[in-house]
C-alpha cells in the first residue's frame, strides 16, 4: 500500500488566454518514478513548476502530500519543503561555494544548525561525488558537477518529492551520464520522482511510469517499455523519432 | 603674476577643518543615502502599486530638480511649511541623502532586476520566505553588481557637498571661498582646495576599487 503523493484534480493552467495544461488528472503515488516527454511548448516543464507553486494553477486542484497548492502561504512553503526542484539551468547560488550551496536549505529553510547542516552537506556532497571539490563556487565547476550540486543541494531539505525539469539538456552529452548516474541512485532509494526529460535511456532504465503530454494534455500514461516498445500514436512514434 | 604660497600653507589648518566637514557630511550622507536607495530601490522592483508609485515619485522629483534648489528649499522652505528649525549642516546633511538616495534607488533597482530569475526561484522552491531570498540570495548577488556604479556615487556624494556652500555650510568650498574674499589669493587656494578633494576622492575611489576586487566571484 502506498500512499498518494501528488494529486492532479483537473488542473488547468493558462498564461494570458493561452491554455497550458487542460484538466490534468493525475495520481502520484509514493515511490514513484515518473518520467514526462513530449514536444516542447507541451505544457511539461508548466506542469512539474505547478507542484512547487512556481507557478499558480488557473483551475481545479493539486496536492502535494495532502496539501493543496491553493492554500494559503504557508501551506505553500510547507509544499515546497517537501518537493524539491533541480532545474535545467543548475541555479546554484554564485556566491556561495558547493558546501554552503547543500548548506543552504538546511539552515535557512529547515533552520538547522550550521553543524548539522555541514554535517548533511558533507555526506550528500560523497554521494554525488563531489566532496573533493566542496570548497569551489559554482564558476569553478564543470555543468555536470554544477548539477550534481544542485541535486546535493534539493536533497539537502530532505523532501519527499523531487521534481527534476530537464536536469541534462543544458549539458553536453558526455556529461549527462554522471548526472543520470546520480538520479539513479536517488530514485533505487525510494524517492518519490518527477522528471521531465528527453533521456529514453533513463526512462526505460529508471522510469516507473512514462507520461507522454502534448498540447497541455497528458496523451499517454503507462510502463516505459511497453509505451517505448510500442509506441501508442502516432504522434508519439513522431516524437520518439525525434529524440532518438 | 607673483604667487604667494605661504598663503596657502597659512590657510591649510583652516582648509582642512572644512575638509573635516565635508567627510562627515559625504560619509553620514553616504550611508543614510544607502539606506534609503535599498528602501526605495526594493520599493521600485519588489513594491505592490503603491510603494512603486510613491518610489517613481520620489526618484523623479529629485533627479528632476537641480541640487542647489533641493538645499534651498530644505533649509528655507521646509523649516516654514514644518514649523521647525535646522541648521545649515543639518540641512546639508537631509539633502544629500534624499538626493543620492534617489540616484542609489535606481542603481539598486537596476541591480536586484539583474539577478537571473532562477536564483530566487531555486531559493523559493526550498520553502524559504521572500524575505529570506531577499536577505540571502538576492541581495548578496545584485550588491555585487551594484558596486561600480556605487564607487561613482561616492565621488558624486563628495563633490556635491560643495554645494552646501549656498547656505554657508563651512565645508571645504565654502572656506576656501572666505580666505579668498580676506587675501584675494585666487590661484593659491582654489589649487589648494581642488588639491585636497583630488586627495580625498582619489583615497576614496581607489579603496573602492580595492574592496570591489575582494568582494568579486571568482
Amino acid at each position: 500500500m502506498s500512499s498518494v503523493m501528488i494529486e492532479f484534480d483537473r488542473m488547468r493552467k493558462t498564461f494570458g488566454g493561452h491554455v497550458v495544461l487542460e484538466s490534468i488528472d493525475l495520481t502520484i503515488p509514493q515511490g514513484e518514478v515518473a518520467v514526462v516527454v513530449g514536444p516542447s511548448g507541451s505544457g511539461k516543464s508548466t506542469l512539474l513548476r505547478c507542484i512547487n507553486g512556481l507557478e499558480k494553477i488557473s483551475g481545479g486542484d493539486l496536492r502535494v502530500d495532502g496539501v493543496s497548492v491553493l492554500g494559503p502561504e504557508r501551506d505553500m512553503r510547507r509544499i515546497r519543503l517537501e518537493a524539491g526542484m533541480v532545474f535545467q539551468q543548475f541555479n546554484l547560488f554564485p556566491h556561495l561555494t558547493a558546501i554552503q550551496n547543500v548548506m543552504f536549505g538546511p539552515i535557512r529553510a529547515r533552520n538547522q544548525s550550521k553543524a548539522e547542516a555541514r554535517d548533511i552537506a558533507i555526506t550528500l556532497l560523497e554521494k554525488v561525488g563531489l566532496s573533493h571539490r566542496m570548497d569551489h563556487y559554482p564558476s569553478q565547476l564543470s555543468g555536470g558537477q554544477q548539477q550534481r550540486v544542485a541535486i546535493a543541494r534539493s536533497l539537502a531539505v530532505q523532501p519527499k518529492i523531487m521534481l527534476f525539469d530537464e536536469p541534462t539538456s543544458a549539458l553536453d552529452p558526455e556529461l549527462r551520464q554522471e548526472v543520470l548516474r546520480v538520479m539513479q541512485t536517488v530514485a533505487q532509494e525510494g524517492m518519490t520522482m518527477i522528471v521531465v526529460t528527453h533521456e529514453m535511456g533513463f526512462a526505460e532504465r529508471v522510469g516507473s511510469r512514462l507520461i507522454f503530454m502534448d498540447a497541455g494534455r497528458v496523451v499517454h500514461d503507462g510502463k516505459p517499455a511497453d509505451v517505448l516498445a510500442n509506441p501508442p500514436s502516432d504522434r508519439m512514434r513522431d516524437f520518439l523519432s525525434h529524440v532518438h | 603674476m607673483n604667487l604667494d604660497w605661504t598663503a596657502a600653507v597659512a590657510a591649510l589648518p583652516y582648509l582642512l577643518q572644512g575638509l573635516q566637514l565635508t567627510v562627515v557630511i559625504a560619509l553620514v550622507g553616504l550611508a543614510g543615502g544607502v539606506i534609503v536607495g535599498i528602501l526605495a530601490g526594493v520599493g521600485l522592483a519588489y513594491g505592490g502599486r503603491s510603494a512603486r508609485v510613491v518610489a517613481q515619485l520620489y526618484v523623479a522629483v529629485i533627479r528632476g530638480t537641480p541640487i542647489v534648489v533641493q538645499v534651498m528649499f530644505v533649509y528655507f522652505a521646509l523649516p516654514i511649511l514644518l514649523g521647525i528649525r535646522i541648521g545649515a549642516t543639518e540641512a546639508g546633511i537631509v539633502t544629500i541623502v534624499v538626493n543620492s538616495g534617489a540616484y542609489n534607488a535606481e542603481i539598486i533597482r537596476g541591480a536586484l532586476q539583474s539577478v537571473p530569475r532562477g536564483l530566487p526561484e531555486a531559493a523559493l522552491s526550498m520553502g524559504l520566505p521572500f524575505r529570506r531570498v531577499l536577505a540571502f540570495v538576492i541581495a548578496p548577488v545584485a550588491y555585487r553588481h551594484a558596486l561600480p556604479a556605487m564607487g561613482n556615487q561616492v565621488v558624486n556624494v563628495v563633490k556635491d557637498t560643495s554645494i552646501f556652500l549656498v547656505i554657508g555650510v563651512g565645508e571645504l568650498t565654502r572656506r576656501g571661498q572666505e580666505i579668498m574674499a580676506e587675501n584675494f589669493r585666487a590661484v593659491e587656494i582654489w589649487t589648494t582646495v581642488a588639491a585636497l578633494y583630488l586627495i580625498l576622492i582619489t583615497v576614496l575611489a581607489y579603496s573602492l576599487r580595492l574592496y570591489e576586487r575582494k568582494v568579486r566571484l571568482p
